[in-house]
């Protein structure tokens, strides 16, 4: 059961992500939101990897009487989680830029206001 | 030559054919009857009034079809009101055609 | 170097050409301008010449299997291992055929850009966003990999955002970006967590590996929910369509033919994981319909929200929603028939029509993104109210124009018919309601660019516009789009038989494309 929590925390997570991209009204709440949605995203991904007292996956760094591979947690979600937050500081910052330069012509933050481009 | 299921369809057999029925069409219109020169023709008449310049009455995008916009306009005005151009509407309609789908795909192995 | 040699590398030289240009491109910017505009277009030129060979290969020939840091790039499976562990780059016929669509449209667009960007600031950064937005289209439909899938999606995404506010001093350039940057980055992670699901359960990445022992559970039912969901966002289907007209409306001409085509790795990568990742094991009923009915709604919604626009780019974007439904529609009948007796007849013309419609749509769209740039270049507006008489000084754009306008309509005997023809014929046989909404749509397709083209380029001269026509640059863009154009137009068997059969027999066929990774179906 108390290895289930992550799994908990990630639904959490990404139900909090989505409330404050779907009702929040400010362009950079917005963009945390997204933020949070990926965290979400990453835990998710680094909960599957772990294995109940499972060491580094480090060959060469093991200590004594670990079996292999069983002993290690694993290491491909970790791969895919380091990639998926470098991608995520890229989204994060192109996000904020565009926020600042909407808030250069628009002079608002607000969702409702910034809608020149609709029907 | 593209063959389809019920027939084919041949882009060359379709321009052979389109420059014979252009060439006959050409040569009846040149069998017809030659009654005016150039500029003899009288101005049309609009109730006595100038022919206005072509520049005056250019119809312009916006009125083009605007009857069929406002038979339609229950329709257009429906459309105009959930293309609210705001960012939340565009996460809610994703979130909420993902919960279609989801009904669709997973809810019917789950109840069995 | 030989022919051969060049062959077996393609599938990675393509993605690492114009990925290592894109960051040379600044370099040789700081340099020397006129060198960097050949530089790119260079590039781009080699891209196109490796991708023909490449794709004659396959489509004469069998699937290319390229496997990176191996020392032999055909071994998927290494020794020591049971299963693909290595990135698999997997070029079969329907990506070869996706590729030839990404680099054709680049091309064009990289020789419009020449003109059509050299008043603005940041050219360089410009060319370095181009580059990096043909690399991540040729890495979504190379990729064997389903991870790999979501990181080119990623890398497609960030530079087409970048590239849609590149002028951002109008505004609402960077209102498009911004919406398009929200949507994009929240269906990419959808896709991430679907990822994470099927590797939970099943431990590979491959998607061949995975194909071959996937099962239809639960969770991945949730997994395919999520990846159709994001993908059907991607590629602009209704009702998740709304950033596509924000977006292409406010992007510089050459870059919405590009996203033109971004959409449609999407859309690749929709078909892909519903006939090559999952196959038969999903329930192709439900599935099947789902996608004719999105294809359906995007058909109808986008051709009529386009018939009131006033925007020139507003109204193609729309268009763009609606002829996305045709291959919707096309690929769906086909899944809808996968596995049942029908399939080898009308499923299979219905795939062809659906795939054939992919290409037709990437060359007279784009050509038709690249008219109404050409407008805005020497009218400096977008407002159609505002036009007026440009064929008295544009003759080039407005042949261009009507060829684009003509082929879309589905007018004979350009192709947009053929593919069209195809599509109406094999949905009759599943409901002749499908074919019908399908003619209607290309009617109501006719009359929206009759008013485009009644209100941009007949009527009287405009008084304030700069006379006479684009630079000769943009004209060789939109050149090459119009020769595929009229040679897809003229030749539609042989296409058919050649290029969009092989791509349509690759999707069908499971089997082949876990045959050539993983060993044995």
């Amino acid at each position: 059961m108390i290895y289930n929590i992550p799994f908990f925390a990630v639904i959490i997570l990404i139900a909090v992500g989505m409330y404050a991209v779907i009702f929040r009204r400010n362009l950079i709440k917005i963009a945390i939101g997204i933020t949070i949605v990926e965290s979400a995203v990453n835990l998710f991904l680094i909960t599957l990897g772990y294995r109940e007292g499972g060491v580094a996956p480090i060959y060469t760094n093991l200590p004594a009487n670990v079996v292999i591979p069983g002993g290690m947690v694993l290491p491909v979600p970790q791969a895919l989680t380091l990639t998926s937050i470098v991608i995520g500081v890229a989204v994060l910052a192109l996000m904020l830029s565009f926020v600042i330069r909407i808030y250069q012509y628009y002079g608002t933050l607000d969702s409702k206001k910034v809608r020149r481009l609709k029907e | 030559m593209l063959e389809t299921t019920g027939g084919y369809w041949s882009p060359i057999v379709w321009i052979v054919a389109f420059i014979v029925a252009f060439l006959m069409a050409y040569i009846m219109w040149g069998m017809g009857e030659k009654k005016h020169a150039k500029g003899e023709q009288e101005k049309p008449f609009l109730s006595g009034q100038d022919e206005p310049s072509k520049e005056a009455v250019h119809v312009r995008a916006g009125n083009i079809y605007w009857g069929f916009t406002e038979t339609l306009s229950g329709y257009y005005d429906f459309m105009k009101k959930i293309h609210t151009g705001i960012i939340n509407d565009y996460v809610l309609w994703f979130l909420g055609m993902a919960a279609i789908f989801f009904l669709a795909i997973v809810l019917p192995g789950v109840i069995m | 170097m030989n022919v051969d040699w060049l062959l077996t590398h393609s599938p990675a030289l393509l993605i690492a050409i114009p990925l290592l240009a894109a960051f040379l491109t600044p370099v040789i910017d700081r340099i020397n301008k006129k060198a960097r505009d050949a530089f790119v277009i260079i590039v781009l030129i080699i891209a196109e010449i490796i991708m023909i060979a490449l794709a004659w290969d396959v489509f004469t020939g069998s699937a290319h299997i390229y496997t990176m840091g191996a020392s032999n790039p055909t071994a998927t499976i290494p020794s020591q291992a049971a299963v693909p562990i290595r990135i698999v780059l997997e070029v079969d016929g329907m990506g070869a055929f996706m590729g030839l669509i990404s680099t054709t449209v680049s091309l064009a667009a990289g020789f419009y850009s020449l003109a059509f960007v050299k008043k603005e600031t940041g050219q360089g950064r410009y060319y370095t966003l181009l580059l990096l937005m043909l690399v991540g289209m040729l890495g979504m439909e190379f990729t064997g990999d389903i991870f790999n899938l979501f990181v080119f999606l990623e890398v497609l995404s960030m530079a087409s955002a970048a590239l849609i506010a590149y002028r951002f001093y109008y505004g609402d350039a960077v209102e498009g970006a911004f919406k398009y940057c929200v949507v994009s980055s929240l269906g990419a992670l959808m896709v991430l967590f679907a990822i994470g699901l099927l590797y939970g359960q099943y431990d590979l990445l491959n998607m061949a590996a995975l194909a071959k022992v996937i099962e239809y559970t639960t969770l991945d039912k949730i997994a395919l929910v999520l990846l159709i969901a994001a993908f059907a966002m991607k590629c602009g289907a209704v009702p998740m369509h709304m950033w596509t007209p924000d977006s292409y409306t406010v992007a510089p001409a050459p870059i919405t033919a590009m996203l033109v085509a971004a959409s449609q790795a999407s859309l690749y990568a929709l078909f892909r994981i519903c006939f090559s990742l999952y196959g038969l094991t999903l329930d192709v009923t439900t599935v099947g319909i789902i996608i004719i009915a999105l294809g359906l709604l995007s058909m109808f919604v986008g051709v009529t929200m386009a018939l009131p626009q006033k925007d020139i780019k507003r109204l193609m974007s729309y268009h763009a929603v609606s002829q996305t439904g045709y291959m919707l529609l096309g690929v769906g009948v086909g899944l809808y028939l996968l596995g049942k007796s029908d399939f080898d007849t009308y499923g299979m013309a219905a795939m062809e029509g659906g795939i054939f419609h992919i290409i037709n749509h990437a060359l007279y769209k784009g050509l038709l993104f690249l008219t109404a740039g050409a407008i805005f270049y020497k009218v400096k507006t977008r407002n159609l109210n505002e036009m007026g008489g440009l064929a008295h000084s544009m003759k080039f754009t407005t042949i261009f124009f009507m060829i684009g306008a003509l082929a879309i309509a589905g007018i004979p005997p350009f192709n947009g018919f053929a593919s069209k023809l195809l599509i109406y014929e094999s949905a009759y046989h599943v409901s002749p309601i499908l074919s019908i909404i399908a003619m209607l749509v290309s009617i109501i397709t006719l009359a929206s660019f009759v008013k485009v083209f009644h209100s941009a380029f007949m009527g009287p001269p405009m008084e304030n516009a700069e006379a006479g026509e684009v630079p000769k640059s943009m004209i060789i863009g939109m050149a090459i789009l119009t020769v595929g154009i009229i040679l897809f137009g003229l030749f539609p068997g042989w296409v058919v038989s050649n290029i969009v059969h092989p791509a349509a027999q690759a999707l069908a066929a499971q089997a082949g494309y876990i045959g050539s990774v993983a060993g044995g179906a």
